[in-house]
């Protein structure tokens, strides 16, 4: 105490040790602590979670796995010059890696060899066969003379794209684009162009649904904000209900509803509001996705909404009244503004779940009510192609960070409430 | 009442939140233009309720509200042209100081120009001219109360309420903002209705004080009147300091009358509610009226026993049994050496029958 401390000197303790090192030291134990709390489930999520994230999103570059099955035949291919047919050399490694190989890494090849240009599938499977009467070269006419795919110049330009052992292949094809035989960037062929029409097709559903569910949920959350203890309490049972139940269940359940003979039309026939042979039409398609998707997210919705406004306090408007506005200013001018991280986190929330959305599209949706969720699941159990899902999983990934980064630059993501 | 008109009139003025207790019980009150009014009470006394229906917040379940002569009972609260102070400032947490001033002359869609220089004008007013463009919640408890008090004055109200203002202030700051609200009173003068249940502030603030308790007014009186000449033993506990000496009507002589406690010592006090012999009664004294050891003449003298000294500095406050109350607070004044008290010693109270009064026993 009689003593000023020197502003330049480090501050020691009474003990003489500087106090930074001091502390570090009392700390060391609590980070030690904390770190042992955590680690199981560091552990569990890094391996059920982060592991599988990574191995998707190196799946949606990775074009190795050709590569691994005709390592020769690319070496050699490297050194033609694409005019013409390639040199001997290329078909003669071609022909005996092809006879060589086993034929299940055959069929991954030649199925990543398929994206590039169709046609090679069979093309290997028929040669494989046949090839084991060939014994001697040359080689080039003989595999001519099996199939005249193999005198096709565009064949072989199509494998100039699998070269490299990372394509953006798959991205491009994502979004309706592709490699030509030069490995220039051009639209899908007309009736090959889904994609684009999915991401804008699940944009507004996206967009939709949360409109929707904001439209809902504000005077619901505002009720529940504002009304005592007891009603908010039955309210709030009566939001969180569906969270009780299976998520199946509701869809189905308003598949009963919704569908042309279903309880919705049949009511609506039988008060002769519609006639009979003008049923609507609200099932299976993106009516329905949007009726549906919306009601099973407005939780998601209120939540937020209702624990920004719990906090608004009801004071503001009393004030805001007493110094002359009128109930609707006061509510424009007071009430909004204040509920916005509410508004803005419901709608960030909502819109990342619906934008992933699978299962009620999937039941829904119809031709017309697919999204890119679905999509994902048909490539990932139908037709294999995992570089494909992992492409689009990840533009969608990387859609979410972007919503995400401009919310947090915008409204600031410590403004966000959930409950 | 010195104005023959009164500005806010309360005229049998019932409340009652779920139609089986009234918390507001037949209200009668006036309050003449320019005054500056507290309603003290303890909490739920209905102090605030009365607060509420003046402003418009809830309606009175019967009686009539007048404001300068018309009844108000029918009027929204935004059309009342009342200046209101909220409990914990209420100010537009998105908004800037200046905006937050600017907002009531905004919606009365005042020129650009007139509503730059009356926030100007209010901004001065309380001192935080270089604050304008903070957000509240940027400023200190003080600062804030005091937006909140000119937000409450920028619009040129009538009449201002206030809603125990100082209630999140730490004490050094309450009573400093305690004098800046009575200056910009006694400089603008405003007609103020004040809720507060810190007695010390309603009695450096207020021309009058009413007096809230189970709903109806107890006393409404100038601040010097209710603390010397309290009417029910409910206000003169709840005014400063009292001792409190329970005894029976003896007799009663005109104004005077005699109470007998239960030691059997009769003390000469005045008759305030009291009314008939045998009657229970509360005599009421405060600290400062009683003298040790003195040789003047004084109509009540009793021996008492010291039990506690507590020495406050300025004074020292003794604890001591007399006519068989042993909560007895003398406050003696550190000049007086003379006493020189010990625990457990005898000294000779005395005061005059006019000091105390004999109140209801409550």
């Amino acid at each position: 105490m009689n003593q000023t401390q020197t502003s330049t000197g480090p501050i020691l303790t009474t003990d003489g040790i500087p106090l930074k090192v001091s502390l570090k030291k009392a700390e060391r134990i609590n980070k030690i602590r904390a770190f042992l709390l955590v680690l199981p489930l560091l552990a569990f999520i890094l391996i059920t979670f982060l592991v599988p994230i990574g191995d998707m999103l190196a799946r949606s570059v990775d074009d190795r796995q050709i590569n691994t099955v005709f390592p020769k035949t690319f070496e050699v291919y490297k050194k033609w010059d694409r005019q013409g047919l390639p040199s001997e050399e290329v078909y003669k490694t071609m022909f005996f890696e092809l006879k060589n190989s086993e034929g299940y890494s055959v069929g991954k090849a030649s199925t990543r060899m398929n994206y590039s240009k169709s046609g090679w599938k069979s093309l290997l499977k028929k040669s494989k066969r046949k090839f084991k009467k060939i014994e001697e070269g040359p080689f080039k006419e003989q595999m001519i003379a099996i199939d005249k795919k193999w005198a096709d110049p565009e064949y072989w330009l199509a494998l100039g794209q699998m070269v490299d052992p990372t394509t953006m292949g798959y991205y491009l094809n994502a979004v309706d684009l592709k490699y030509d035989s030069s490995k220039n960037i051009v639209q899908q062929k007309e009736n090959r162009r889904i994609y684009n029409k999915t991401w804008i097709k699940t944009f507004k559903v996206s967009l939709l649904v949360t409109l929707f569910c904001l439209l809902l949920g504000y005077p619901i959350s505002y009720l529940l904000a504002t009304l005592p203890m007891k009603y908010s309490n039955l309210l709030m049972i009566c939001v969180l209900l569906p969270f009780w139940t299976s998520l199946l269940v509701r869809t189905v359940a308003w598949m009963v509803m919704l569908q042309q003979k279903g309880v919705l039309n049949n009511l609506l026939v039988m008060s002769n509001l519609i006639a009979d042979e003008n049923r609507f039409q609200l099932m299976y398609n993106q009516t329905a996705v949007v009726i549906v998707m919306t009601q099973i997210l407005l939780p998601f919705m209120v939540l937020p909404l209702y624990s920004v406004m719990k906090t608004i306090s009801p004071t503001y408007m009393r004030a805001a009244l007493n110094l002359g506005a009128s109930p609707m200013h006061a509510f424009y001018k007071i009430y909004m503004p204040n509920s916005v991280p509410g508004v803005s986190a419901g709608c960030l929330l909502v819109f990342i779940i619906a934008i992933g959305y699978y299962i009620t599209p999937e039941l829904v949706g119809g031709k017309d009510g697919q999204m890119v969720g679905n999509w994902i699941a048909y490539h990932l159990k139908t037709t294999l192609n995992w570089g494909l899902c992992a492409s689009l999983g990840a533009i969608l990934l990387a859609m979410m960070t972007v919503l995400y980064w401009a919310y947090n630059k915008i409204v600031g993501i410590e403004n966000i409430k959930l409950g | 009442m010195s104005q023959k008109d009164s500005f806010v009139k309360f005229e049998k003025v019932d409340k009652s939140y779920d139609g089986e207790i009234l918390v507001v019980k037949d209200l009668n009150l006036d309050v003449p233009k320019g005054e500056f009014l507290t309603m003290l009470g303890p909490s739920g006394s209905g102090k605030t309720t009365v607060l509420m229906m003046l402003a418009g917040f809830e309606t009175p379940t019967s009686g009539e509200i007048y404001l300068d002569g018309n009844p108000i009972s029918s009027i929204p609260p935004n059309k009342r042209g009342i200046g209101m102070v909220f409990q914990n400032y209420a100010l537009f947490p998105h908004m800037t100081v200046k905006e937050n001033l600017a907002f009531p002359l905004e919606v009365r869609k005042m020129q650009q120009s007139e509503i730059d220089e009356k926030v100007g004008n209010a901004l001065a007013m309380v001192e935080l001219q270089d604050f304008g463009n903070r957000m509240p919640l940027q400023l200190s408890g003080g600062q804030q109360q005091r937006v909140a008090l000119a937000r409450s004055l920028v619009f040129e109200p009538r009449l201002v309420l206030m809603d125990e203002p100082l209630g999140a202030l730490d004490k050094n700051l309450r009573e400093q903002m305690q004098y800046e609200i009575k200056h910009i009173h006694e400089k603008i003068g405003i007609t103020v209705v004040y809720v507060t249940h810190d007695q010390s502030e309603a009695l450096t603030m207020s021309n009058r004080i009413a007096v809230f308790n189970d709903g109806k007014i107890q006393q409404i009186s100038s601040p010097d009147v209710l603390y010397e000449k309290p009417n029910s033993s409910f206000v003169a506990q709840f005014i400063g300091e009292n001792n409190q000496l329970r005894g029976k009507v003896k007799s009663i002589n005109g104004e005077n009358c005699i109470v007998t406690t239960e030691s059997g010592d009769d003390i000469h006090a005045l008759k305030i509610n009291v009314n008939n012999n045998g009657d229970g009664s509360l005599v009421s004294l405060r600290p400062e009226r009683v003298a040790i050891n003195s040789s003047e003449k004084f109509e009540n003298n009793f021996d008492a026993k010291v039990k506690e000294l507590i020495y406050l500095g300025d004074h020292i406050r003794s604890r001591v049994e007399v006519c068989g109350n042993d909560q007895f607070i003398v406050k003696i004044p550190n000049s007086y050496k003379e006493a020189n008290l010990k625990e457990g010693s005898t000294v000779k109270l005395s005061w005059k029958a006019s000091d105390s009064r004999a109140l209801d026993l409550n």
